[in-house]
């Protein structure tokens, strides 16, 4: 359920409007939803709106938690 | 209306298609001007050639696509190139093109004067030229601009026997190059879905690239171009005549990285997605490595790839083993393609 | 693309698959619903069983709009379409659903009814702006993902004055509807499988946050584990309900950090809650009428409420007898049970709401593993 796929916001077009570039190909995305959203930042996005902006640290920690696995599995 | 037609700011009128001299001018100017080959200036209904010998394929093949003009080609380079690759998918070297024109009355001359020049010079690239041809004309809301039907002929080099019914447990599954390039440019040029891309459709005539194939692995058993329901209906298609099944490994899959965004943000997969100017070959496992070394020395087949293997299974089931390790079932597309939301 | 390819790679995919099998306990067997849709996409599409050790079950829930919009309210859709002056949007995940006697949004259109598939509401705006002497109807179908766009397009149709907008809300909520799962006798009968937690859902949680599972996991005693929508997010899920059920816990912990919080998205809610208000209930297909499930358009809105303004009725048309979906939705059948399945009922012809959608547990099961399933068989 509920298609939404991480895209790179590239440029702010307007008030809430922002181009936002996923894997090359680029659209159009409300951000009426949310909040501080900034050039640079990936947000997540759904029917055309960010829903939430991802929070690298976080995509960090548990991307960690797989290559922690991994080592302790010795690979 | 009788007189020479404008062809900048002129529009499709309904006595272009009438048959008197509105047609003949219409005709004269723009088609044969562009085609300029003796069997059209000949003038004559029916094109007169010469029959080579030994065994001739046929293919016919109508063109509606919205919009007309796309990112890599339009209505017109569409027509060339999916009868001629339907022609090669037969073994056939293309010979020659008959083109139907059905137009909507009111259409810019202008963009037929576009569509019609990129056919022309889509049929010169190819070397296969467009001997006969018609108009027709409909009043305006009863057609989409422009539809075009093309019938082609060729011939089949001695030797040659490729069909959808030859494919055997063992084969070797190839293709020669990136998957859905078409069928994305064609989304990104729709304004309703709003997404730009780089990319451009991969239209092209393959029967350059039959040839080689057919040069460097005369055993080559399939040919099938993925057109309408992408990779996934062709290897459906062909594992049904066949009486075999698939299995291909989505970790050789040659897809670009626009094309794997469109999918993702539009909810498609690429295998079911369109291409215009890709094949899919089954040969024998022993002419693999040649078949792919060809394919991979011609312009068009620099991407291209081993992806899988046929399979004894009377079902007719293609399955595909996972990038991330699982497997599962490459089903036909249900109906039209509809992007999803969920 | 970041976010997405390293989140399917086969290397860790199969390292968490050894991490798996060596924590699950072999002498007891593990079932677990993925709520979403999503998730059921994904666990095909990926082939993430065939990583997962024989005794830990997966059981596809109803988490799919289109799967659980009850017949009734499609027919309702055709009815609307059919009226002369309306232009009906929607999202192409509709068009094909099947309402009553084999009718659909797509033959509708076939027959002459202005519907258009639309890729964001805010494109329905824009067919309002575009025809100003047509009624333009959002048909807006969606869990709590897709409830805040369509309050944010109803916001702006007020703002603007646009008078010939309005929308059908069939949005749904998630929480009522996984405790109406639990509460049902089928899934917690003295005869009934046990279910042994849930991967919560992704993007629904993004809006919702964490916090509303809450209540459900300590009433209930399931763990619930919220994961993202990629394989490798599946995996982790169900590792750490492994871990869960193996340490006697039922709590709700959170997979999907990088996007959803406890407290979820305010600014989404708040534009949520000043739009629709909760219905007593809502009718789902396939699991009857859920208490507090459904949102419709508040009386501020009324002018752009489109059941009020063309006194839209939902009846409730009869359901193939034969079809086991309400089971299939509640995990109590596999879909291949149904003497339906594969034979009747088809991606091409659907008759029950599991098949419907690419996301529903029928529809996945036929496109994805009916070899598995035969070879099960």
């Amino acid at each position: 359920m509920c298609l939404a796929v991480p895209g790179k916001v590239v440029e702010q077009e307007g008030d809430e409007v922002a181009r936002v570039d996923f894997g090359g190909v680029r659209k159009s995305v409300s951000l009426a939803l949310v909040e501080d959203v900034a050039v640079g930042d990936y947000v997540l996005v759904h029917v055309g709106f960010a829903l939430q902006r991802i929070d690298p640290e976080e995509a960090e920690r548990t991307l960690a938690l797989f290559a922690e696995m991994s080592q302790r599995q010795g690979g | 209306m009788s007189g020479k037609p404008d062809l900048e700011a002129g529009r499709v009128e309904l006595a272009h298609g009438g048959g008197g001299r509105a047609m003949t001018r219409l005709i004269e100017e723009l088609f044969a001007a562009a085609f300029d080959n003796r069997w059209l200036a000949a003038g004559d209904d029916a094109a007169a050639f010469p029959a080579p010998a030994g065994r001739m394929v046929m293919a016919t093949d109508s063109h509606v696509v919205t919009p007309l003009f796309f990112p890599g080609g339009d209505i017109g380079s569409l027509a060339v190139h999916g009868t001629v690759n339907d022609v090669a998918m037969g073994g056939g070297r293309p010979l020659y093109l008959a083109a139907g024109f059905v137009l909507e009355e009111g259409f810019p001359l202008a963009d037929l004067r576009r569509i019609v020049g990129s056919m022309a010079a889509a049929s010169r690239e190819a070397e296969v030229p467009v001997v006969a041809g018609d108009t027709k004309v409909v009043e305006r809301g009863k057609a989409d601009g422009v539809y075009i039907s093309t019938t082609g002929v060729g011939v089949v080099p001695e030797g040659v026997a490729v069909g959808g019914a030859r494919a055997r447990p063992g084969d070797r599954v190839l293709v020669s190059g990136t998957l859905g390039d078409h069928g994305v440019a064609i989304l990104s040029a729709r304004e309703d879905l709003g997404f730009g891309t780089e990319l451009q459709s991969d239209s092209a005539p393959l029967h350059g690239l039959v040839a080689t194939m057919l040069e460097a692995a005369p055993g080559v058993r399939c040919l099938r171009d993925p057109t309408r329901g992408g990779l996934a209906a062709a290897l459906h298609e062909l594992a049904r005549h066949s009486g075999v099944g698939m299995r291909i490994r989505e970790a050789d899959l040659p897809v670009r990285e626009e094309v794997r965004g469109a999918c993702e943000i539009l909810g498609l997969d690429p295998l079911n997605v369109a291409n215009e100017g890709k094949l899919v070959a089954v040969c024998p496992p022993d002419a693999a490595p040649a078949l792919l070394a060809a394919m991979g020395g011609h312009p068009l087949g620099r991407a291209a790839a081993e992806i899988g293997k046929v399979t004894a299974d009377e079902r007719g089931f293609v399955e595909m083993e996972t990038a991330f390790g699982g497997t599962r079932l490459v089903d036909w597309l249900y109906g039209e393609q509809l992007p999803r939301i969920c | 693309m970041k976010y997405v390819d390293e989140l399917r790679d086969g290397a860790t995919a199969r390292r968490l698959a050894a991490a798996i099998a060596a924590e699950a306990d072999p002498d007891r067997g593990y079932r677990f619903m993925e709520f979403c849709g999503g998730h059921t996409h994904a666990v095909f599409r990926y082939g993430v069983p065939d990583l997962l050790p024989p005794n830990v079950h997966l059981i596809h829930g109803p988490g799919c709009p289109v799967c659980v919009l009850p017949v009734g309210r499609v027919d309702a859709a055709i009815e609307l379409a059919r009226r002369p002056e309306v232009i009906l949007c929607t999202y192409g995940d509709l068009l094909r659903v099947p309402g009553s006697r084999r009718s659909s949004l797509l033959r509708a259109r076939a027959e002459g009814a202005d519907v258009r598939m639309v890729y964001s509401p805010a494109d329905s705006l824009r067919i309002a702006r575009e025809h100003p002497d047509r009624e333009v109807v959002f048909f807006a179908i969606g869990f709590e993902t897709t409830t805040p766009p369509t309050a944010v397009v109803v916001r702006r149709a007020e703002a603007e004055g646009l008078a010939n907008f309005s929308v059908v809300s069939n949005h749904v909520l998630t929480p009522p509807a996984m405790a109406h799962l639990l509460d049902s006798p089928e899934l917690d009968g003295p005869a009934a499988p046990s279910l042994d937690g849930f991967i919560g859902p992704s993007h629904v949680s993004t809006i919702i946050g964490s916090a509303p599972y809450e209540p459900f996991a300590r009433e209930h005693g399931r763990p619930v584990v919220i994961a993202g929508f990629e394989p490798l997010d599946v995996m982790q899920a169900i590792r750490m309900l492994i871990r869960q059920v193996n340490a006697g816990r039922a709590e709700v912990e959170n997979e999907y950090t990088r996007a959803v919080t406890r407290v979820g998205n305010r600014k989404a809610q708040e534009l949520v809650s000043a739009v629709f208000a909760v219905r007593e209930s809502f009718e789902w297909r396939g699991m009857g009428s859920v208490p507090g499930s459904g949102l419709e358009v508040r009386p501020e809105y009324a002018h752009l409420d489109a059941e009020r303004r063309f006194g839209v009725a939902v009846g409730q048309p009869r359901e193939n007898r034969a079809c086991i979906c309400p089971s299939v939705l509640r995990g109590a059948a596999r879909p291949t049970e149904c003497t339906l399945f594969g034979t009747t009922c088809t991606p091409d012809h659907p008759m029950g709401s599991c098949m419907v959608s690419s996301e529903g547990a029928c529809a996945a099961h036929y496109a994805y593993g009916r070899t598995r399933e035969r070879a099960e068989a």
